[in-house]
């Protein structure tokens, strides 16, 4: 079984280490013998979602978003919001994630549409307000095992993101989060998962991978189970810091 | 040279140098700014009244990568040519350094030792600067992405930069890297841009690297084609759309040879003449940053004979390329700042020379910069695929620092071995120095306050001797 990762505008929109999660992805794939394939979408390239995809969403700078948001708002938009409606797993992160809720509205003033799989929307920040910028930590409800697991990640964002009617990603433990006030960060809704970590998200926290993989293995064979991995090093890089930032709670 | 007395400028200097005098007798560090601070508080204007009266006026010299080396250049080149320029210290590109360095170079009556000002300026500190200094040169080097965790958006540092031009009198030039389309595009609010750039088709590594910056147009965004990338974003480009090419550089380096660690040699072409130059700096950033400090030393009116001269002249500023020699090994210090700097140092020493002995320490203080995304951007496959084909694995690395853990996992995911995991950076060069074989170097890779760290752990134990010092 293979497992294709269509990484979006990965030419424009990898400025906070998005190549972080590709070679997580392919990486913990490969050492369990799942061969991986890493297609590159572009501006004006369509989507092709062949049934084991992942879909990886990263983020940019205002100019690129208004060229991606343009380029989302016709059929493309449409293919990736179908594809998360049928149980399909993407990961939005930064400017992907402001983009896959309804608007995202710049510093101007412009309203750049979303394509909507999530219900939430995201404002810029107030003259007076400072970008949200530091490492953080979050709480989240893992829903394969019901168990609470944690996350850690660097955010830096001016833009705020309110969930309209839509479930967080997780609780902030430490850092800002959607938008420093609510205490909630990211988003979830089926297999979309939205958040304003990078850092990069998935190396230092393998189990977050593992759930996309499997979710995506899984609607191939509902039975899927991954081998487990020696994650010794991963644990040692995520516990370091969330002791930093436990203790600064 | 009649200088009228300014009595307020006087009680400036003074307060300023009672100050310098009492940071230094307690020892309170920040000895490089406090003057400024002082300074500007007696006499708002004591950074342009002292400005005017250098005879050759000001050169700023702003960028994410370079700026000390370039700066130290220039001064080596402005020293060729017998002339004397003052310049701030690193650690001190705001306002206030610029101010303290006045100050200090000028006697109480105000006037000043050197005949230029040569300052290194922080990128978002050039309005600030320029509106105070009266400057006659203004160099922008290139602009990355390390200080994005600091100001948000390169293209915004780019108007905030460009925002400073108008405030250059007539026959002052704007210094502009060519191969780096942001910076590039800037020459559209110069009145007199001056470009450099490379032309070296050999060193065109094929691909940009996973290194995100500025690939869209300035004009329109869409995505920059490339002739040549020599790093990162910088390269020969043009938009597709035709509506921005890369400009034609009056400054130019071509026949690039890169001489691994003993430095490069280049051909420097300029409007007064065509030179073989070379620098003892290694890698091809700082053949740029050597082209950089050619236009600004040109720009100054130094001809092509003292600047090639200068340049040969020069062995490395404080700190970030160093060697040290430690007992009967040696320890060569690179210092990390950013993705497109380690690849150039992957590329130019641990693929080319198979170096066998690495110590990689990465912090994520502030002067580090507190985001280590950017490690995933270093392009280890590069260097896994390299040793697999030459059959040439190195020993692990030793890695250390406050991220250490971060470093340890981005090396197991290029499936290169891991060494021992030392955070602790005095008790990491310890044991990898021990574990180098005499005779040999061990190639140290940290980023600044790691290098701080790491520098004064060899000082403390009597290695001091630098074979590079400015
Ligand atoms: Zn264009």
């Amino acid at each position: 079984m293979k497992l294709t990762i269509h990484h979006l505008y990965a030419d424009m929109m990898n400025l906070y280490g998005d190549r972080g999660n590709v070679i997580s992805i392919r990486k913990r794939c490969e050492w369990r013998g799942i061969p991986v394939d890493v297609v590159d979408v572009g501006l004006g390239e369509r989507v092709r979602p062949t049934g084991c995809d992942l879909f990886l969403f990263g983020g940019g700078q205002d100019r690129e978003q208004a060229l991606l948001a343009d380029d989302l708002s016709g059929s493309k938009g449409a293919d990736i919001r179908a594809f998360v409606e049928d149980g399909g797993t993407v990961l939005g992160v930064c400017g992907g994630y402001q983009l896959m809720g309804h608007f995202y509205e710049t510093p101007e003033g412009e309203r750049l549409p979303g394509v909507g799989i999530f219900d939430l929307h995201t404002e810029p920040r107030k003259p007076d307000e400072a970008r949200l910028i530091g490492n953080v930590l979050v709480d989240v409800p893992a829903p394969e095992d019901d168990e609470e697991r944690q996350v850690v990640g660097f955010e830096n964002h001016g833009g705020r993101t309110y969930l309209d009617d839509c479930e967080p990603l997780g609780r902030v433990v430490a850092g800002f989060g959607n938008n420093g006030t609510d205490g909630t960060e990211g988003a979830r809704r089926l297999n979309a998962y939205g958040t304003y970590l990078h850092g990069s998200l998935l190396p230092k926290n393998p189990w977050l991978t593992d759930q996309l993989i499997l979710n995506v293995l899984r609607r191939r064979d509902a039975s899927f189970e991954l081998e487990p991995l020696d994650d010794a090093a991963e644990h040692h890089a995520f516990e370091s810091m969330s002791g930093r930032l436990a203790g600064r709670r | 040279m009649g200088v009228a007395l300014d009595p307020r400028l006087f009680a400036a200097i003074s307060a300023a140098r009672a100050a310098q005098l009492a940071s230094r007798t307690l020892k309170r560090g920040g000895g490089s700014t406090i003057p400024g601070v002082v300074a500007r508080r007696v006499d708002p204007q004591v950074l342009n009244k002292l400005s005017r009266r250098l005879p050759l006026g000001s050169a700023a010299i702003t960028g994410t990568n370079g700026k000390t080396t370039t700066t130290h250049m220039v001064g080596k080149i402005l020293q060729a040519a017998g002339l004397r320029a003052v310049n701030n210290s690193t650690g001190a590109n705001l306002v206030t350094g610029v101010t303290a360095a006045l100050v200090g170079d000028a006697s109480l009556s105000g006037r000043p030792s050197s005949e230029m000002g040569l300052f290194e300026v922080d990128e978002a500190s050039v309005p600030r600067v320029a509106a105070e200094a009266r400057l006659k040169i203004l160099a922008v080097l290139n602009l990355f992405r390390d200080q994005l965790d600091r100001y948000g958006e390169l293209a915004y540092t780019g108007k905030v930069i460009a925002s400073a031009f108008a405030d250059l009198p007539r026959d002052g030039a704007v210094v502009l890297n060519a191969d780096d389309p942001l910076v590039a595009s800037l020459g559209g609010s110069a009145t007199n841009p001056i470009f450099y750039g490379v032309d070296a088709p050999d060193l065109d590594t094929g691909r940009l690297q996973h290194v995100a910056d500025s690939k869209g147009c300035p004009v329109c965004g869409t995505p920059l084609q490339y002739d040549a990338v020599y790093m990162g974003h910088v390269g020969v480009y043009r938009c597709p759309r035709g509506d921005f090419a890369r400009p034609e550089p009056a400054y130019r380096a071509s026949r690039v040879r890169l001489e691994g660690a003993r430095g490069s040699s280049f051909v420097l072409a300029t409007p007064k003449g065509e030179r073989e130059a070379r620098t003892a700096l290694p890698g091809l950033y700082n053949v740029y940053n050597a082209l950089a400090a050619a236009a600004i030393a040109g720009e100054a009116g130094v001809g092509p004979d003292d600047v090639v001269r200068g340049l040969g002249e020069f062995g490395g500023a404080f700190g970030r390329v160093e060697r040290i020699r430690a007992g009967d090994r040696e320890a060569f210090l690179l210092l990390i700042k950013n993705p497109v700097g380690f690849n150039e140092i992957l590329r130019t020493f641990i693929t080319d020379e198979a170096a066998k002995n690495v110590l990689i320490a990465i912090n994520d203080n502030d002067a580090d910069g507190r985001d280590v995304s950017w490690l995933w951007d270093v392009d280890f496959e590069m260097l896994a695929d390299a040793q697999a084909e030459n059959a040439t694995a190195a020993a692990p690395f030793t890695v250390s620092g406050l991220r250490a853990g971060d470093m340890a996992v981005r090396l197991k995911y290029a499936d290169l071995p891991v060494g021992p995991v030392i955070p602790d950076r005095k008790e990491a060069i310890k044991t990898a120095l021990e574990a180098t074989p005499p005779g040999e170097t061990l190639y140290v890779l940290p980023t600044y306050t790691a290098m701080l760290e790491i520098r004064k752990a060899l000082a403390d134990t009597g290695y001091t001797h630098q074979f590079w010092e400015d």
